[in-house]
């Protein structure tokens, strides 16, 4: 069997959540690697849940937000831009390559960008193979 | 781990909405598998009364102290269950809700990869819940006040409704009057009746209701607070004439020796420098344009300040900031029309004599700029005209939505011109669209007076006639699809039925009011079915073509739900809110202050006493910026708590 990769999202309430809602009130079709979490909003992401996701054997985290300017709590969304970059860093010393940890803004009406990510980051981690992280 | 905690699973089959894709008794097996679980089962409608019995019976026959619901979304029906809840005695916030349908069933195909992730969900969901705490819901007063933004037919049927209960209502529109789109109207279809006497009445109305404070030539320009107590500051533009002392008797119009295109007219009239935007304009109070006005421009003139004898004109008038609290608000902004100028091979702005809807129906209206007569650029009366539907709607290039009421006004203006010239009348659609009540008789109606169909969209619009006699006419070049041959017909006039769209400034309000827009613009309702009326924000509600293009019947109808729903938010008097809020644990504050910069809201303070943050519950939304910012973990929210959130990646990836 061709190995499937597990994949965790976070997705706030206000946008990215009723954006990947909506994918499925449109019947939209998607990879199923993709389990999601809801937030109230991306900028209450804790790093740690990143790095907890790994450790519990994600294969890729994807992280969801409004779009820049969007933020239902005004600017929430900066907070995680900022606080993922950073966060990268840290992956990159952990040996968790880029592909593994992705941000997407995912607005409420755009279920497309919410399956499009699915998918895209569910092929390129089957092309990647497991996460090699093991704690 | 919650030693304690007796999980009750209940999985839902939705039909079969979740039972068609996701292996439900598979579910339920892996759930009965998981640590503290005391039960797990299935049923076809969870969401029934009878599914809801079964979560009631079993916290109550085998002590369940904490519940997953594998169903919809959330956002569809966690209110629902929370209700369950609470009608055991269970704190509605010990629940958790396993999204396997809209996130799992109706985003994947059959198979055991969908039932692998409804069990990841569930696993999540059950891992969850175990540290779920009980959270008291607060109840905020309703401050039983309204405010409307906009004063269109959307916006006065609302404020009506609303003012019928004897509860105050503000209504601020941004133009100096009250009326919007339908104002400028000549008749309405399907019934032919004339606009302004249908709506001038209900403007009246709303002038002459105790219950109305109107606010025109004013613009909302802050909104703070959340349902119930809301803070808004409006801006009242300098309109340079009193209120109080104008008796609107309009010779300061008449003495104006400066004009500029009216706005009201769709710019193919004119007005003076100071003016009301139509005669039954309410208020009856004019403005003058800063712009247009020469004493503003060059220092000289006032003559208007001359001639008016109560004395109303006042140079020096400034722009007001007013405050007001309201509880709820109802957002009726309308449309915009769409400018057919790009699309050049119409020629809109080029040709004389081709014209858009809203300027035709200036040029119908009595009180238009022609008097109600219908006149080409060199004063003839046209004998032919065509009516290009879908300008703008249904074009990959433009909008792709259907503006819905275009079909109707095409029928509408046909007839007005058969009536009014006697000539030749040519429509050329897409799909005629005619859904609303007495609308298809309407149709046929108008296609019994003689009006010719032509199916195909306009290629060209050339003013070049297509023999000598008709060198003066516009030649439509149009493929008729149903004969299959290219057609060229001369005509007199052309009306481009151009499409609805959304505000050009929608972004800035949706900013204000924190709220979505759908991928055409539009603002975006709550459900697209379910609530139409409602936004993802408490107590604000849209009506009108604000949310996207509809007839005058559907905006009415939105606007009386609007109001209907804002009324039950005041009926109630006072609205539980989400318990959503973050709190600081004193005991592990380190009291470096990171999270009282970060707060948007500005609901952390520091104790400068204890040494400690504190976290004023009032203002805080919920949203955790500061808890994933606290170096010491000292700040958790209700309901989404680091150890909730923790355990729940823990389930989602066994």
């Amino acid at each position: 069997m061709s190995f499937e990769p597990k994949i965790v999202a976070f997705l706030c309430n206000w946008c990215s959540y009723a954006g990947a809602d909506l994918a499925g009130t449109s019947r939209m079709k998607c990879a199923p690697n993709v389990v999601g979490i809801r937030l109230m909003c991306s900028g209450g992401l804790e790093p740690a849940y990143v790095l907890k996701a790994f450790k519990e054997g994600a294969d890729g985290v994807l992280v969801c937000g409004c779009n820049l300017g969007d933020c239902h709590y005004t600017d929430g969304n900066y907070k995680t831009l900022r606080r993922m970059s950073l966060l990268r860093k840290y992956l990159d010393q952990m040996g968790i390559e880029e592909p593994r940890a992705r941000l997407q803004w995912v607005c409420a009406s755009c279920a497309d960008d919410f399956t499009e990510a699915v998918d895209k980051m569910t092929s390129e981690l089957k092309e990647l193979g497991p996460s090699k992280i093991k704690v | 781990m919650n030693d304690e905690a007796k999980i009750g699973v209940f999985v839902c089959h939705c039909g079969h909405n979740i039972a068609g894709v996701v292996d439900v008794p598979e579910v339920v097996k892996h759930a009965q598998k998981q640590e503290h679980v005391t039960v797990a089962k299935d049923y076809m409608y969870m969401c029934s009364e009878k599914g809801r019995s079964l979560i009631r019976e079993d916290i109550k026959k085998l002590g369940v102290n904490r519940v997953v619901v594998a169903a919809c979304s959330p956002r569809l029906h966690e209110e629902t269950f929370r209700g369950a809840l609470r009608e055991s005695g269970l704190n509605p916030h010990l629940l958790q809700i396993a999204n396997i349908r809209e996130q799992c069933a109706w985003l994947h195909e059959k198979g055991p990869m969908a039932t692998e992730k409804a069990n990841r969900l569930v696993t999540g969901a059950i891992k969850r819940v175990n540290y779920h705490t009980p959270a008291e819901e607060k109840s905020v007063p309703i401050f039983p006040a309204t405010l409307v933004i906009g004063g269109g037919v959307a916006g006065i049927q609302a404020a009506l409704e609303i003012a019928s209960s004897k509860h105050v209502v503000y209504l601020v529109e941004k133009g100096p009057s009250i009326g919007g789109h339908m104002a400028q109207f000549d008749k309405t279809f399907p019934t032919l009746d004339c606009s302004a006497c249908i709506l001038t009445p209900k403007a009246s109305e709303v002038a002459n209701s105790p219950y109305i404070r109107l606010l025109t030539y004013s613009e909302v320009v802050d909104v703070s607070g959340f349902i119930g107590s809301f803070t808004v500051k409006v801006k009242r533009k300098a309109r340079y004439v009193d209120e109080g002392k104008c008796i609107g008797c309009g010779v300061c119009q008449e003495k104006c020796p400066w004009t500029a295109p009216s706005e009201f007219d769709a710019g193919i009239g004119l007005r003076k420098a100071i003016y009301t935007p139509f005669p039954q304009a309410i208020p009856n109070v004019p403005v003058i344009n800063r712009e247009n006005c020469v004493y503003f421009l060059r220092g000289k003139c006032r003559a208007c300040e001359r001639f008016c004898e109560p004395k109303a004109i006042n140079f020096d008038q400034q722009d007001l900031y007013i405050d007001l609290q309201v509880g709820a608000i109802i957002l009726a902004t309308g449309y915009d029309v769409f400018d057919p100028t790009p699309i050049s091979q119409y020629g809109y702005g080029q040709l004389p004599n081709v014209f858009t809807s809203l300027e035709f129906e200036r040029l119908c209206s009595p009180s238009g700029p022609t008097a109600g007569k219908l006149k080409l650029a060199d004063g003839r009366e046209p004998q032919s005209l065509a009516i290009i539907h879908c300008v703008g709607s249904r074009d990959h290039n433009y909008h792709e939505y259907c503006s819905r009421l275009c079909c109707m006004t095409g029928l509408k203006y046909a007839h007005l011109f058969r009536e009014k010239t006697g000539g030749d009348v040519y429509q050329m659609y897409i799909d005629m669209r005619c859904f609303g009540k007495a609308y298809e008789e309407f149709y046929e109606r108008v296609q019994g007076e003689g009006v010719k169909f032509i199916k195909g969209k306009v290629a060209k619009i050339s003013s070049n006639g297509a023999s000598p006699e008709d060198k003066d006419k516009l030649t439509i070049i149009c493929e008729d699809t149903l004969l299959g041959e290219l057609v060229h017909i001369p005509v007199d006039m052309v009306i481009l039925c151009t499409a609805l769209e959304p505000r050009h400034d929608s972004d800035e309000i949706r900013k204000l009011l924190r709220l979505g827009r759908s991928r055409d613009g539009f603002f975006l309702e709550r459900h697209p079915k379910l609530d139409p009326v409602a936004t993802m924000s408490e107590g604000i509600f849209i009506a009108g073509c604000c949310q996207g293009p509809k007839d005058i019947p559907d905006t009415v109808t939105q606007a009386s739900a609007a109001a209907a729903r804002v009324l039950a938010v005041i009926a109630r008097g006072s609205v539980e809110t989400g318990a959503v809020t973050a709190s600081i644990d004193e005991n592990r504050c380190s009291g470096c202050k990171v999270c009282n910069a970060l707060c948007p809201y500005g609901a952390i303070s520091f104790d400068e006493n204890a040494k400690v943050s504190q976290v004023n519950q009032l203002l805080c939304k919920g949203c955790n910026v500061c808890g994933a910012a606290c170096a010491s973990g000292a700040i958790s929210t209700q309901d989404f708590t680091a150890k909730q959130v923790m355990a729940e990646i823990e389930g989602v990836l066994l």
